[in-house]
């Protein structure tokens, strides 16, 4: 508080300011002014109800090899035995068999990559209830990325039940991590929203490590599905986004393809050691998978879709995102067109 | 009784005159003698600062310690009142502020111009070796052993808890696929060593539950030393000790905190509520747990003060994973994935009317800044129970009232409220055997020890018989009034809402269970079980329900069974959870446990209502077959277009009430499909089938 005083000094108040405080109080208010007017025009809502469209470009992320000089398209190895009494083949011979018959992972994996596999974790379901992928597959694949030269691999998915769970009880967090792959959690903070500008996704929200890498392998397992009949590698990028992903089942075959569209893998590793034939896509009883002993790797994921669906009886044509996709361009549900191998286990 | 209390209080009054007649020099009183405490050391008081002439008259708030100035007492020092002010004219009485000695305490708060900087000060403060007030006798060694030990303890147990509380979620492991998902730790083990709730339980259902039985190690503990719970043990009073010493109020300290700290006829509250809960548990709802500070701690700590601190650091983790910096995105990445795994979880939780919960949190630790541990001594049903008990103690406090010299040094520790001032006696009841009493005294006036003289201790629990009489009659109509009226979804009125956790047992008992310790909720990884406000009734308010539409049952978790204290919910395996459904017969060989049953709202359904193919909660339906099948239909759109639509429709002998298909509706606000009570398994009366129905086997 200034000392009070009865009158204030009617002299300095009259007294006028000497020119170099005019100055300084003009230059001060020209100053304040032309700060407020420049953040004005800076923070300016102009109003009006923005909507969001899809415009522009389709959002891709190309994981595919440039020049690829490999020897086959699709390799398939079968190692359920006809004799039910001798051993099936396991699953890591399978995948090094399929491997082996694409040229080695070597021809798709670089030496310092960082490889993201995206096997199917998406239920708290037992690797004998096969709604996710076998973890012994993901074990041999993720083996195989090392011995290629990967520098990192991770291995995640955006789980549908409590990851925590799910990653546990799919066995896939346990054999990952023993062959040395980094396995991440799907915490909120790992979704990033995109705008794929697809047909019918727009702005999603995306999960990073998936697509923050070098090389991407898709991993899916080949399931039934009540709404899209057959669910595997396509439909596997459903794990590739975060926020609300029932709104897609509204245009499943749409939003399938967009996600096709948005994702291409350097290499799509299918595995069918056991096929969930009914009440898909996380069954529920053993009874509801069947033994399959197949795994079978494409670089095409549409062909490798076309091809997989028979394991569960379903024909190529009932499937709507396959059509799409192929007008698309993204590949070719002609799998006989493929460059193609079987391999025999037993 | 209440006589006593007040003869009590003249006691302390006479006490006062007592010590005016005192013969030595009483420094705290100045009203007698030279006060040697202050002039006898030699040291010359540093001249009046300039910031005290600029200011005018002193302040008349001075600094205990700066008064004294080399006779700081070092062992009383994290103690309740020991760190603010006290005004030496509320002890003092009749010291002038304007006085030499008060304006050198006041110059010696603030540094002198010339002199060393404030932080130089600090620093010396720091090392210089602090002398006791009074006598100058210091507390015997073994005494303030014992003070450090049980600030470690406090420390310990407080950690332990906090460990347990954060470790009451499912993380993932490395266990193989096969093993089941259950706690490894015991992570409700404070609630199973908790008395009260073992005695509320007790009386309401008449079985001790399991792991309650460890409560019988904390009553022999009682019954040794008094409440030491309260005073070493206890996290939620670790936390009013903590925050009573670190910010009591301007209005909290000094004269104010001596009276604050002073026996008060409030303190028979929490015995007044201590029996009205266990008339309430003998009638038959164990409400008590409302008031159990562990399960206060549980409920407040885990429902909101961990989300909320979960939410603050996501949001501002994710504005530095949201920047340019490569650096900083990585590191704030990894720091999020850090506490994922290890403090929180990989998502945000939100927990129903949980705002109202930590605001009530807030309010309870707020009051430390008034009356210190105000919570313990009004208001806590286990402090209460414990004090009980604490009539038994063979440890107690010897005092020799002779040599008391009135300081009240040991009020302005305490932390029960238990008068161990001399001239009075000592309340066993409400003594927390912190110690600080004992530490503080500098006349060796108060003693702890195994089988005292008795002399000077009471244990007059409930003065007034009457009052006692009416909370028990409060506790019983409580029920009463409550289970006649519409409100008892146990009697009359089935809330759709009540929706309870898998393995719950029936209303009834469950509410005799119940004491709403949130253990389940904070362990629930789909954040679908809630504190309820008052959709189980008035009586089940904090009891778990589970609300889909924030998060559903995961269908093969056991966790709230298996860390629930009390068997509201039972200890169930994944089998009996889930049934087993005998694919050839299609019937069930072992009956699923259901919590509810699934209902369209066609209106708002897409395949229903709007030709729009959805069946996302088909997908999601965890039961194998599942309860939600689909009848295909072609319809025709607007445009005329025919559009094939699979009509979703519930089986009610299939469904569990888990309450997947409601949480992942796409009709966002007030989805298709919803969840409500009827049809679950633990009552005989909230059905919709005759038993044994199975529509399945009928077609």
């Amino acid at each position: 508080m200034p000392p009070k005083s009865k009158s204030p000094p009617v002299e300095t108040l009259r007294e006028p300011p000497s020119r170099r405080e005019m100055l300084q109080r003009a230059g001060l208010a020209a100053g304040v002014m032309a700060g407020t007017a420049a953040l004005a025009k800076w923070r300016w809502d102009k109003g009006g109800f923005g909507q969001h469209f899809a415009e522009g470009q389709r959002q891709v992320r190309d994981f595919r090899l440039r020049s690829d000089p490999g020897p086959l398209d699709l390799a398939i190895a079968r190692g359920k035995p006809e004799d039910p009494t001798r051993p099936p083949a396991t699953p890591t011979q399978l995948v090094e068999a399929v491997l082996a018959a694409m040229g080695g992972m070597q021809r798709f994996i670089s030496r310092g990559d960082v490889v993201a596999i995206k096997p199917n974790i998406g239920w708290d379901r037992t690797p004998l209830h096969g709604a996710n992928t076998n973890p012994e597959v993901v074990g041999a694949v993720v083996k195989a990325c090392y011995a290629a030269g990967a520098k990192h691999v991770v291995v995640t998915d955006a789980s549908c039940n409590d990851p925590g769970r799910c990653f546990q009880k799919s066995g896939i967090w346990n054999a990952a991590y023993a062959m040395g792959a980094e396995v991440i959690l799907p915490s909120e903070h790992r979704f990033r929203t995109m705008r794929l500008r697809g047909d019918v996704l727009d702005e999603w929200p995306v999960y990073t490590p998936l697509v923050n890498a070098d090389k991407v392998i898709n991993l899916p397992v080949a399931k039934h599905h009540n709404l899209s009949k057959y669910t595997a590698a396509m439909k596997n990028w459903y794990g590739v986004l975060g926020g609300r992903r029932n709104r897609l089942h509204q245009s499943i075959d749409l939003s399938v393809a967009d996600l096709a569209t948005f994702m291409r893998p350097t290499l799509t590793i299918l595995d069918a050691v056991r096929v969930l034939m009914r009440n898909g896509p996380q069954g529920g009883n053993f009874d509801d998978a069947r033994e399959a002993h197949v795994v079978a790797a494409c670089t095409d994921q549409v062909a490798l879709d076309a091809w997989g669906c028979q394991l569960i009886g379903q024909k190529r044509e009932n499937l709507a995102y396959l059509k799409i996709a192929e007008e698309r361009g993204i590949g070719t549900s002609q799998f006989e067109k493929l460059r193609t191998r079987e391999v025999s286990l037993v | 009784m209440a006589a006593a209390l007040r003869d009590k209080g003249q006691r302390g009054e006479k006490g006062r005159e007592d010590a005016v007649s005192h013969d030595a020099p009483i420094p705290w009183r100045g009203v007698v003698g030279q006060v040697p405490a202050l002039d006898t050391l030699g040291e010359a008081l540093p001249p009046p600062s300039p910031s005290v002439t600029r200011e005018g008259p002193p302040k008349r708030r001075l600094h205990l310690r700066l008064v004294e100035h080399q006779v700081v007492h070092a062992e009383t020092e994290e103690a309740t009142g020991s760190r603010c002010a006290l005004p030496v004219q509320g002890i003092v009485g009749v010291t002038d502020p304007s006085q030499p000695v008060a304006s050198a305490a006041v110059g010696a708060s603030s540094a002198p111009a010339k002199g060393p900087s404030k932080v130089t000060q600090w620093v010396k403060k720091l090392f210089q070796k602090k002398r006791r007030a009074g006598s100058g006798i210091p507390a015997r060694t073994s005494i303030r052993t014992l003070v450090w030990i049980r600030r470690l303890a406090q420390t310990g147990f407080f950690l332990l808890f906090m460990y347990w509380l954060v470790n009451t979620a499912f993380r993932g492991s490395f266990a193989s696929t096969e093993q089941n998902i259950r706690m490894t730790k015991p992570v409700e083990g404070f609630l199973l060593a908790d008395p009260f709730v073992a005695l509320i339980t007790l009386l309401s259902s008449h079985t001790l539950y399991r792991g309650l039985f460890w409560s019988l190690g904390l009553v022999g503990l009682t019954l040794v030393f008094g409440r030491v719970f309260c005073g070493w043990i206890c996290p939620f009073g670790t936390l009013h000790h903590f925050l009573g010493w670190l910010l009591p109020s301007r209005k909290g300290k000094g004269a104010k905190r001596v009276a604050a700290n002073h026996t008060r006829p409030y303190q028979k509250l929490k015995f007044y509520l201590l029996y009205a809960f266990l008339a309430a548990a003998a009638a038959g709802v164990v409400v008590g747990g409302v008031f159990d500070p562990i399960c206060v701690m549980v409920r407040a700590v885990g429902l909101s003060v961990l989300p909320a601190t979960a939410w603050v650091s996501t949001h501002l983790l994710g504005m530095a994973s949201n920047s340019n910096v490569r650096l900083l995105q990585v590191s704030a990445d990894a720091t999020q994935d850090l506490l994922a795994r290890s403090v929180f979880q990989t998502k945000q939780y939100y927990f129903h009317q949980a705002w109202f919960i930590g605001a009530l949190f807030v309010a309870i630790l707020f009051m430390n800044r008034i009356v210190p541990r105000f919570w313990c001594r009004a208001l806590c049903p286990l402090g209460a129970l414990l004090g009980v008990m604490a009539k038994y103690a063979v440890v107690g406090m010897e005092k020799d009232h002779a040599k008391c010299t009135d300081c009240n040094l040991c009020i302005v520790h305490c932390q029960g409220a238990d008068s161990p001032q001399g001239g009075v006696k000592w309340r066993q009841d409400e003594c927390h055997v912190c110690l600080n009493c004992e530490t503080a005294c500098p006349e060796d006036v108060i003693k702890f020890r195994f089988f005292p003289n008795w002399k000077s201790r009471t244990t007059e629990l409930v003065p007034e018989r009457r009052t006692a009489l009416a909370s028990v009659a409060a506790g019983a109509a409580f029920y009463a009034l409550h289970r006649q009226s519409d409100a008892s979804v146990a009697e009359v009125n089935y809330n759709p809402k009540g929706i309870r956790p898998p393995g719950s047992i029936e209303e009834h008992a469950f509410l005799e269970k119940c004491i709403r310790c949130a253990e389940c909720m904070k362990v629930c990884p789909n954040n679908a079980l809630h504190p309820a406000f008052l959709e189980a009734g008035v009586e089940g308010l904090w009891t778990p329900i589970l609300i889909p539409r924030i998060g559903y049952c995961e269908s093969s978790c056991v966790l709230c069974g298996d860390v629930c204290p009390t068997g509201a919910i039972q200890k169930i395996n994944e089998t009996q959870k889930l049934g087993k459904w005998k694919q050839i017969g299609k019937e069930w060989e072992v009956a699923p446990i259901r919590m509810g049953t699934a209902f369209f709202d066609k209106g708002r359904c897409l395949p229903w209502s709007m030709a729009t193919p959805c069946i996302v909660c088909e997908e999601f339906c965890p039961t194998s077959p599942k309860a939600i099948y689909t009848l295909d239909d072609v319809v025709i759109n607007r445009k005329g277009e025919s559009i094939k639509v699979q009509k979703p429709v519930v089986d009610p002998n299939l469904c569990i009430g888990c309450g997947a298909c409601e949480k992942v509706c796409p009709v966002v606000d007030q989805p298709a499909v919803y969840v409500t009570s009827v049809g679950e398994s633990r009552s005989k009366t909230n059905v919709i089938l005759l038993e044994n129905t199975s529509y399945n086997t009928k077609t």
